[in-house]
């Protein structure tokens, strides 16, 4: 593969930012989730 | 201020999901499986780029992303100050950040796939430039959400920053045909596009699969919002409580004068 270093590069940024993201929303969801009344959070399924 | 309790009743999920977004999670997974092997294993080399093209499938669908996201915020920052109601202002915020991580990406990919096409990893081009400002003025926006004021002071001053910064966006859209630009001219929004195959293909299911990405992170973290408001609201009503009982203990135990509690004024007992 050519200039594989590049390419590599954005797809592994890429990855870790969105992997790194979703994980930051899910985990402060959580926390604030457990401050917050059951009744608030409508979206709540077992 | 003091820490607050947990409320969580026993035995009850505490988490921003639901089973839809649960079912829009696999299938996002499952495409960013079969974006992976399309855009590095099945997908051929461009002849003009070679395997640089492959950057491709990642950085154009963040920056149709990123389109999604800041329009979103405008056109519900918009709404917010017509309605005036809390939904339109929590969309905004979760719209803008969202946006502005794929924003942020479409930058870091496009700097990358410069280096092998141009030679350079950035150029003051008026598309790299233009994008750049679009992030200087969404990371504006969430600043000023995130400063402690009144709630509805600040949705209306974040609302007229995001319609403000929405300006921006046309701009970054139409200046590879309002200026001359480095940055090549749409690939697919015109009547013939420029690559067909599979590599328009691989580039179609990265953008589907990216939109899919950025529905479920914009449901999760509109909940954040909804929860982080809620939590707030909570913690400075509890505040307040605490702090007037704190007072009214002080008082009592001072002397006997009385704390009036509806309009905080002191009144000396006989």
């Amino acid at each position: 593969m050519t200039d594989a270093v590049f390419v590599i590069a954005a797809w592994l940024i890429t990855g870790v930012v969105l992997v790194g993201y979703a994980a930051y929303v899910i985990q402060r969801g959580k926390a604030l989730s457990r401050k917050v009344p059951v009744e608030e959070r409508r979206w709540t399924s077992k | 201020m003091t820490a607050i309790p947990p409320v969580d009743a026993p035995g009850a999920p505490a988490h921003t999901g639901s089973t839809a977004t649960r079912y829009l999670g696999f299938v996002v997974a499952g495409g960013l499986a079969l974006l992976v092997a399309l855009g590095l294993f099945i997908s051929p080399p461009s002849i003009e780029q070679g395997d640089a093209t492959r950057i491709m499938y990642i950085h154009v669908p963040s920056a149709t992303t990123m389109y999604y996201g800041f329009g979103l915020a405008g056109f519900a920052s918009a709404m917010y100050l017509w309605k005036k109601t809390e939904f339109w202002d929590l969309l905004a915020g979760a719209a803008a950040e969202v946006g502005l991580v794929f924003c942020g990406l479409a930058l870091a990919t496009g700097s990358i796939w410069g280096k092998p096409t141009w030679g350079s990893y950035w150029q003051w081009d008026a598309r790299l430039t233009s994008t750049l400002l679009l992030f200087v003025l969404f990371s504006g926006y969430l600043a000023v959400r995130a400063l402690q004021m009144d709630t509805a002071v600040r949705a209306k001053r974040a609302a007229f920053v995001a319609l403000f910064a929405m300006i921006d966006l046309p701009i970054v859209h139409y200046s590879v045909d309002w200026w001359r630009s480095l940055h090549q001219e749409p690939t697919l929004a015109r009547r013939d596009p420029e690559i067909d195959g599979m590599l328009l293909f691989s580039l179609m299911t990265g953008m589907l699969v990216f939109a899919l990405l950025f529905t479920w992170l914009l449901i999760h973290r509109f909940r954040v919002e909804f929860l982080a408001r809620r939590h707030e609201t909570k913690g400075l009503a509890d505040a307040i409580a605490t702090r007037r009982a704190e007072v009214h203990l002080d008082q009592s135990h001072r002397s006997p004068d009385v704390l009036d509690a509806s309009t905080g004024a002191m009144e000396t007992t006989p």
